[in-house]
């Protein structure tokens, strides 16, 4: 079967963005992504829209022109991004279509994430108790982490560190200012044993890729990126996630496990042929449990990596080569799109200070969200 | 000073915690959830910690109704044998003397330890210890 092929790519710098709506910023990033791609909007057949908390993605028809186009909207947990743009392969794949659009935009206020109890199935005394705070959930899951594998909490502090060192190198992205570990591993507690530097922020943002059918990507001369897999699931029993008043004594797998052991399947490749990766670190524990939870390395052998600098961007596996998440900070609808983004950047040699050396020919990406949702994807050019 | 919500204690002193099992499965969750696919399952009163950490920021309100004033607490899971792990505050420890594998056993405590009429919270502390 032939591929689907992202032809092009456009992002809204993350970060705060004052007087500019979220969906100003989608509305952006897709006349960029049409720009590098070198179609107009009423070339495109059909579109899927991520956004949690900045509107409906639909509405932009109004800025982008009324062509009637389809236009779906998702809304699907840190993992809306993700399948936005699994759906719009589907819609290649099937052959109903052979050029559309998956865009992500968002819109948080400052601070923590402001969850209720209701939105989650939970009652009222569970959030008027304390517990609707996403951060004692992610502090916890890493505390029972570095007991069970032996992870230092100078190895937490060297993911961000890394982080803001790629950042300064990353136009689109909000923190560019390295930060000496020290510091890192000083500042004020937010979670034990997070600092305020180990865990990503809300902010805003937008990115759009232009997706076509092989055949179309070669009529209109585009390098091809090939999409080889792009996977969704949810949690099998016994995973441990975040508003949980209880979990079970027997501990299971993850939604991230399933989704990327899928992906390597459909892409007939395993984790040692990826070459660059982006994975979902809204706290720096994330970066290293997912490396391990997408197969790259086993429980534990995270602190040997970091140590020895794999991760890095000269190292044998690259990951988060932006900053990811906490160099980019979190726009919900936008930050799954952003690593795609980020990934295609790297295939076709656009990285500039941060691009990964050896000319990659595979990428991977992955995010994670409440409640146990997982989306991963993976590039070949 | 009541309970924060119903349905959480029984009335038993002292109390215990009311999760829900399944009958089918055989599954045991807290809180009991509504409907009919769990019945009432009293938990066990001690168990052993799993993961905990520090809130160390007031949370948003809505939807914490906690006091104003801001101390950092513990929280953490606690494994109640072959039942569940119960998320809850941790009481009467020092945070920085907080340890996975400690012994805790369920109490009640005030949301809010300023006010006399206050709601009743379930936390747990190290087996023996006391406010």
């Amino acid at each position: 079967m032939s591929d689907v092929c992202i032809i092009g790519i456009g992002i809204h710098p993350f970060g705060r963005t004052d007087g500019l709506s979220g969906m100003e910023q989608g509305v952006f990033a897709v006349r960029e992504a049409m720009a590098d791609a070198g179609v107009d909007w009423t070339d495109l057949q059909f579109a899927y829209g991520a956004s949690d908390a900045a509107g409906n993605p639909d509405t932009m028809v109004e800025r982008l022109g009324l062509t009637g186009m389809q236009f779906i909207n998702v809304r699907n947990g840190c993992a809306a991004g993700g399948s936005a743009l699994f759906s719009a392969q589907m819609a290649i794949k099937s052959g109903e279509y052979d050029l559309g659009l998956a865009v992500g935009f968002d819109k948080h206020p400052r601070g923590a994430f402001n969850a209720m109890p209701a939105e989650y199935n939970l009652p009222d005394w569970y959030g008027e108790a304390g517990y609707m705070v996403t951060t004692q959930f992610f502090a916890m899951k890493i505390q029972r982490y570095m007991h069970d594998f032996g992870i230092s909490r100078e190895t937490l502090g060297r993911v961000p560190e890394k982080a803001f060192r790629n950042a300064v190198h990353a136009d689109h992205a909000w923190r560019r200012q390295p930060v000496a570990l020290e510091d890192i591993l000083e500042a004020p507690m937010v979670s034990d044993p997070y600092s305020k530097y180990m865990f990503c922020s809300p902010a805003e943002g937008g990115v759009a890729l232009i997706l076509a059918s092989e055949k179309k990507a070669r009529e209109l001369g585009r390098p091809l990126i090939r999409l080889k897999a792009a996977t969704m699931r949810t949690r099998p029993p016994g995973s441990f996630e975040v508003f949980a008043p209880s979990t079970d004594i027997q501990r299971g797998g993850s939604a991230t496990r399933i989704a990327s052991a899928d992906a390597f399947r459909l892409a007939g490749i395993g984790p040692q042929d990826i070459q660059v990766a982006q994975l979902q670190d809204t706290e720096s524990g994330a970066e290293i449990m997912h490396m391990a939870e997408n197969g790259f390395c086993a429980d534990g052998e995270q602190e040997k990596w970091i140590a020895e600098g794999r991760t890095e961007i000269a190292g044998s596996l690259p990951v988060n080569t932006d900053g990811g998440c906490l160099a980019c900070g979190e726009p919900i609808g936008a930050s799954g799109l952003r690593q795609v983004y980020e990934n295609v950047v790297q295939l076709l040699d656009r990285g500039g200070g941060r691009q990964v050396p050896g000319n990659p020919k595979t990428a991977y990406s992955h995010v994670y969200g409440a409640p146990g949702v997982s989306a991963v994807t993976i590039l070949e050019r | 000073m009541g309970p924060i919500a119903e349905g959480l204690f029984t009335d038993e002193q002292p109390p215990r915690l009311i999760g829900g099992r399944n009958a089918a499965t055989g599954r045991i969750v807290f809180p009991c959830p509504d409907g009919n696919d769990y019945q009432p399952w009293p938990l066990k009163r001690t168990g052993t910690l799993w993961s905990y950490t520090i809130q160390r920021f007031r949370p948003k309100s809505p939807p914490y109704a906690g006091p104003e004033a801001f101390r950092p607490w513990a929280l953490g899971y606690v494994a109640l044998a072959d039942e569940t792990m119960v998320e809850t505050r941790l009481v009467n420890v020092a945070v920085e003397d907080v340890k996975i594998g400690m012994e805790m056993e369920l109490v009640q405590v005030p949301l809010d330890s300023e006010a006399t009429d206050s709601v009743l919270i379930h936390a747990f502390q190290p087996v023996g210890a006391s406010a």
